[in-house]
């Protein structure tokens, strides 16, 4: 099914569907750092290959990134974005450590990083499986801090099989003063999105 | 001088002056051609190895075995001499160190041999790569000189 021709009720569907799952994360991360987390509406949108990176500052902004696939009936890839500065400072706020360097990152970090990367997905996904009653499972996740282009291109790969467009669930999340902010991408499996329907009652052609 | 983008899935063509460039290589590889008689560039943005996999309608310039044909007849076409072009390689990184390397994760490898084996074919020698490795690239031809710019977040610039 081509998700370039889906309607707005399909589109609306999708938005809850990145309400429940973010909304759900966002509150795992509240409470690991016991603060409020602020989220926005989730954005669905149909981009081409190239915008993909544009809502994290472009193509070559360097972000901190843990990845994911998500595996059983609606296999999509999972993102959750955030600056360096952003990572430096959910640090702080988790262990009180201060980051003895600017901009890198030790392997203890990026493992915790990787850990947490761990627990907002789970929740993001538990919720949505609840949700539909459909079996959806995380892979191992696994953390970059790169270009965003070149990580985010790892979501089209499926994709890209069928064409020149993804669909993108994306909620921004935020917490005071934007001290941490950042993005969870969903980007589903061409053939993700009929199952999901499917399950919700949601009629498509 | 005008800096001719190329986006992901994409490929284009440029003459001296111009420059051409293309950002966030991660498991994509960029490939360049040059003609160094003609001074003619020119750059593909690969993102998968085999077109035979392609479900919706094809874009030539996703996959090494359809873009780099495409981009040697644009090259003629732009003037270039088939026989003088000589190809730079970049990206292909393996971005995500997963435990289990499935298929998919190892895109960035497979699609360099694909690219190396096309070009094999197609009797195009590569001069120069920087592939593999875990770090994404943005890469930056001068069509005039030939030389490519690697840019890296953690080892600045490096020609190629």
């Amino acid at each position: 099914m081509k998700f370039e021709s889906f309607g707005d009720f399909q589109l609306d569907v999708l938005r809850e569907i990145g309400n429940i799952g973010a909304g759900n994360a966002a509150t795992a991360l509240s409470k690991l750092i016991s603060k409020e987390i602020d989220m926005q509406i989730p954005q669905v949108n149909i981009i081409s290959f190239d915008e993909i990176a544009d809502v994290v500052g472009g193509a070559e902004a360097l972000v901190v990134c843990v990845f994911l696939r998500v595996l059983g009936d609606v296999p999509a890839s999972m993102f959750f974005i955030i600056s360096i500065e952003s990572a430096k400072n959910l640090m702080k706020e988790l262990l009180g450590m201060e980051t003895k360097e600017e901009g890198s990152f030790d392997d203890m970090e990026l493992s915790m990083l990787n850990e947490i990367g761990n627990i907002l997905a789970g929740s993001y996904l538990s919720s949505l499986a609840d949700f539909t009653n459909l079996n959806m499972q995380p892979s191992v996740p696994a953390v970059a801090i790169d270009m965003a282009g070149a990580i985010l291109s790892y979501g089209l790969l499926e994709v890209g099989y069928s064409g020149d467009f993804a669909l993108t669930i994306d909620t921004a999340f935020f917490q005071g003063n934007e001290e941490i902010s950042g993005h969870f991408f969903l980007i589903p499996d061409p053939d993700a999105f009929s199952r999901l329907f499917q399950a919700l009652g949601v009629p498509f052609e | 001088m005008n800096i001719i983008k190329v986006g992901m899935a994409d490929l284009n063509v440029a003459k001296s002056p111009d420059r051409i460039r293309t950002t966030g290589l991660g498991s994509c590889v960029g490939v360049v051609l040059f003609d160094g008689q003609n001074k003619i560039g020119g750059m593909a943005h690969i993102m998968l190895p085999d077109s035979s996999l392609s479900k919706g309608p094809l874009n030539v310039a996703k996959y090494a075995d359809t873009a780099i044909p495409k981009l040697i007849e644009d090259m003629e076409r732009a003037g270039a001499n088939r026989r003088k072009l000589v190809a730079k390689l970049a990206g292909g990184a393996q971005m995500f160190a997963f435990s289990v390397a499935s298929d998919t994760m190892r895109i960035g490898p497979r699609n360099v041999e694909a690219c190396k084996q096309v070009l094999h074919e197609a009797r195009i020698p590569i001069v120069a790569e920087d592939t593999g490795g875990n770090c994404g690239r943005t890469i930056e031809l001068d069509s005039y000189t030939g030389i490519l710019n690697v840019r890296t977040v953690n080892q600045g610039v490096k020609e190629l």
